[in-house]
């Protein structure tokens, strides 16, 4: 059992499944010759040298990127179509809504797009077009898969099930967990299954229910609270489409209160959905209204203190939870 | 070529032209909803490209496919069940009119957003080059395409990596109603090909001789390993964009003035009768049976029953998820599980 960061879990788990499987490619822009390679972010050194026949720079064109990725997967391949920040998939929302979502279903089971797109959400003073959280759009289409993972450890393991998926797997990473966040990974094969959430605390007083970044703030504000005597309960939902929410339902019917935290907009976001199922089946288990901590409705802006204001964190996971446990909601 | 091989290139084109003939009438009768684009006049370009093929080599058009379905193979009962929207139709009564396919004869389908195949084909090119499988991609496309971005970012990529695939473009004259002067800078379409440094060429898309010499030529090269190549057809569709149109903005006199080259007229008259392949009784045959098939596929089309609602969240996934009940007509949300 090694501990290693988010980024060496995604890089193991490219390397084991490129040894693995030859008809696993993968394709990106500056992920082969920018800098020194591994991406922008150094995400994965070393491994476009180590697969120099599978391994491809690309023109800027995303629409190229996932939509030669779908007719390769189409073909038989199982391609990894990099897209350098989330942002970028809008040029090609087409293929991916349009196209990867649709092929198996619209053809009748005709045909599959095993594909996976790894991309990640977010921010650092990159400003309105460079830091943004789409999480809640690609989990509304049906016929994606929707992966966000938060730890080392489920970085590897969902990557790995991602690329032997027959369906098109969108895969979530995120800029400020690739070398902050470490973990243990369990030795060998691991994999984490799709649609299956996870426990990441237990605790007996509120529940969270949350996934990528947010989980890791999610954790700090438990540390935070814990030593006020608040036991948070963390759900982390890992996969949001097809979205599993059985453990917290189990979770909301012992501590009777549920905050969803999200990094993305608030309106039109995932916490909406997740309370109004979760009311829909656990009504009479609530003490409370089910609350949201989100990203604030606005344009990112550049500014420091303004960015940073229209993101959650963990004191916006605790000053939230405080609320609730005074019964303020 | 010998005289079957002519006389099917003739069944074909005839086949697509009373095939098109009758799902307009239908369209008529309310039997097809939607869009419904003809490939009336294009009969040539159809059959000549596609006899072109070997039957293993990746096929992908655009919306206006059926004329490349019938000459792929499909059969025409399964295309004009799909029209209807019935169980029997090439994707189930799923795709409709834009999106018929039929991967075991490595059709992989009409596509309905313009452009937005040119990257699947090519993603089909590369996984042949990468398998060395010695498949080629036919992609075609309509003259309105040549402007969007998937275009250029797809001709780009396919030159870059030298992809086993032919850009068909048919230049119609027309992106929807738009005429080629008013929606392209170049109207030499093929032209385009240049800024990518691309092969390219234009063929007269009304003759099916031409049409099928010059595909067969591309098709070597590109499987030889030459890289990909563009081939501009010609042509004219005698309907409107979709069978609902008017047609107005396109004036009488040009439909009957491109009507006097009539691809099939043409192959009948300066290759078939010229040259003694056949007899007006040879043809007249053909014609009575395509007349028989087609009407065949109308009765069979009707008799075809609508697809199940049980069936309407098959394949959303090919890989069965975790803790996702699917009981046939509903994915349940989650339940709680009780102790």
């Amino acid at each position: 059992m090694a501990e290693i960061t988010y980024a060496q879990a995604i890089a193991q788990a490219l390397r084991e499944e490129m040894k693995r499987d030859p008809n696993v490619v993968m394709w990106g822009e500056d992920i082969v010759n920018y800098n020194k390679g591994g991406s922008p972010y150094g995400v994965y050194r070393g491994l476009p040298q180590e697969f120099p026949d599978r391994i491809f720079d690309t023109p800027i064109a995303e629409e190229g990127i996932i939509g030669i990725a779908i007719g390769a997967a189409m073909g038989g391949m199982r391609p990894i179509a990099e897209i350098m920040t989330v942002n970028f998939t809008l040029v090609a929302w087409d293929q991916i809504v349009n196209h990867a979502a649709k092929q198996a279903h619209m053809f009748n089971g005709q045909m599959k797009v095993p594909m996976v797109i790894r991309t990640p959400n977010g921010f650092g003073r990159t400003g309105s077009t460079h830091s943004q959280n789409f999480d809640a759009w690609f989990a509304s289409i049906p016929g994606l898969k929707v992966v966000v993972p938060s730890s080392p450890a489920d970085a590897k393991g969902l990557l790995k099930s991602a690329i032997r998926d027959d369906d098109p797997v969108v895969y979530l990473e995120h800029l400020a967990l690739y070398h902050r966040v470490k973990g243990v990974v369990p030795d060998g094969e691991h994999l984490t299954p799709i649609g299956v959430a996870d426990y990441k605390r237990r605790g007996k007083d509120l529940t969270i229910v949350t996934w990528g970044r947010m989980a890791v703030e999610s954790l700090k504000a438990a540390d935070t609270l814990a030593k006020e005597g608040i036991e948070l309960e963390i759900v982390d939902l890992r996969t949001l489409r097809p979205m599993d929410l059985s453990l917290a339902l189990e979770s909301v019917r012992k501590t009777h209160r549920v905050i969803v935290v999200e990094e993305g907009w608030r309106v039109g976001g995932l916490g909406g959905e997740i309370a109004a199922s979760m009311q829909e089946q656990a009504f009479n288990d609530l003490d409370a209204p089910i609350a949201r901590v989100a990203g604030l409705d606005v344009p990112m802006p550049y500014a420091e203190n303004l960015e940073r204001a229209t993101l959650p964190f963990a004191e916006d996971v605790v000053m939230a939870c405080k609320a609730m446990m005074a019964n303020k909601y | 070529m010998d005289k079957a091989g002519l006389l099917e290139l003739y069944r074909q084109m005839q086949l697509i032209r009373v095939f098109e003939d009758k799902s307009a009438e239908m369209y008529g009768k309310a039997k097809i909803g939607g869009f419904l684009h003809l490939d009336s006049g294009q009969e040539a370009v159809c059959v000549g490209a596609v006899s072109a093929l070997n039957a293993d080599d990746d096929l992908v058009t655009n919306y206006r496919d059926h004329g490349y379905a019938l000459a792929r193979g499909l059969s025409s009962r399964a295309v004009m069940a799909e029209l209807f929207g019935r169980k029997d139709g090439t994707t189930g009564g799923r795709g409709g009119s834009m999106h018929i396919a039929d991967v075991s004869k490595r059709f992989w389908g009409g596509y309905a957003i313009v452009g937005a195949h040119l990257p699947l084909a090519a993603g089909l090119a590369y996984a042949a080059q990468y398998q060395k499988t010695g498949r080629i991609t036919l992609c075609m496309m309509g003259d309105g395409s040549t402007n969007i971005g998937t275009f250029h970012a797809t001709l780009n990529w396919a030159q870059l990596w030298k992809l086993p695939i032919i850009f068909l473009v048919v230049n119609n004259m027309y992106s929807m109603g738009t005429p080629l002067s008013v929606h392209s800078s170049l109207t030499d379409i093929y032209k385009k090909a240049a800024g990518y440094g691309m092969e390219a060429m234009q063929v007269d898309g009304n003759d099916v001789m031409a049409m099928r010499e010059a595909v067969c030529d591309i098709a070597s090269r590109v499987r030889a390993g030459n890289g990909p190549f563009l081939l501009e057809a010609i042509t004219y569709r005698y309907s409107g964009h979709s069978a609902v149109d008017k047609n107005t903005p396109r004036p009488a006199s040009e439909v009957a003035e491109w009507k006097t080259r009539d691809p099939i007229v043409r192959f009948t008259e300066n290759v078939l009768f010229k040259h003694n392949h056949a007899t007006p009784e040879d043809l007249a045959k053909i014609d009575k049976a395509v007349e028989a098939e087609v009407e065949d596929s109308v009765q069979f089309s009707d008799a075809s029953p609508l697809p199940d609602r049980s069936t309407l969240y098959d394949y959303i996934y090919r890989t069965p998820v975790a803790n996702m009940q699917i009981d046939g007509s509903l994915i349940k949300p989650p339940t709680l599980l009780k102790k």
